[in-house]
């Protein structure tokens, strides 16, 4: 299943609906791509929602780091919403569930950039 | 196989029927798919770099007690021991260097032998006693 991606606004924050795989090729792309543009359109409030990411490998687990690290570095914010079991377990043990913001209402989400 | 995504995401759909044939359960499955994606991205990408001319080794064996698989490249070889620990707090934010990690944590031994060249992974993952 390729990756897709589709965003939409919510009082200032850009939520990027994923769905599919995040794996080493097409899924790592469209990911890397997404948050360039959003960038490039100074869009840095960005919430990841990964309800519907059925996958990541460890090259998909690179590309969300390297999404929350540019995103910081031009003075922006990247949660994630909503991570599947699978997602959940894996930046666990990657001791990568401390780093991100998690969160699992959009709500709730959204309310945390506006603070 | 040869050294390509293609054949990536084949072994992946191999090791989770393997698995499956074994009496995994469906996360032990998920686990087993996973190290063996991360072992052919190794041997692809890191091993071979996507070279046509290289090819990469892929096998299966079940013998009751065991699944084993086993992956080799042809490429340049490489020192486990120098790969960075991901979990260091210096590492933890790069971008790379999560798939032996990966695979160790799947999986019940992971044995590195160099060739000549390239390198040989086994991952060996014990079946529930039946």
């Amino acid at each position: 299943m390729s990756m897709k991606a589709s965003t939409r606004q919510v009082d200032g924050v850009t939520i990027v609906d994923l769905s599919g795989r995040i794996t080493l090729g097409e899924g790592s792309v469209v990911l890397r791509d997404t948050i360039k543009d959003l960038l490039s359109k100074s869009q840095k409030k960005i919430l990841l929602n990964l309800g519907d990411v059925s996958y990541i490998d460890s090259s998909g687990i690179g590309e969300l780091v390297s999404a929350f690290t540019s995103v910081r570095n031009q003075g922006g914010e990247l949660k994630l919403l909503h991570l599947t079991k699978k997602v959940h377990d894996l930046l666990q043990i990657t001791k990568l569930y401390t780093v991100f913001d998690v969160k699992d209402d959009e709500a709730g989400a959204i309310a945390a950039f506006n603070h | 196989m040869e050294s390509t995504l293609d054949s990536v995401n084949k072994a992946e759909e191999m090791a989770d029927q393997m698995a499956a044939q074994a009496g995994l359960d469906e996360d032990t499955r998920g686990g087993v798919s996973m190290a063996v994606r991360e072992g052919m991205i190794n041997a692809v990408l890191h091993g071979n770099a996507y070279d046509p001319a290289k090819r990469v080794s892929l096998t299966f064996e079940q013998n009751g007690r065991e699944l084993i698989v086993t992956i080799s490249d042809e490429g340049c070889g490489f020192l486990p021991e120098e790969v960075p620990d991901p979990l260091a707090p210096e590492n933890l934010l790069k971008e790379s260097g999560r798939g032996i990690f990966l695979m160790r944590a799947f999986m019940d031994e992971v044995r590195f032998r160099k060739l000549e060249p390239g390198t040989e992974i086994t991952l060996i993952k014990r079946l529930p006693e039946q």
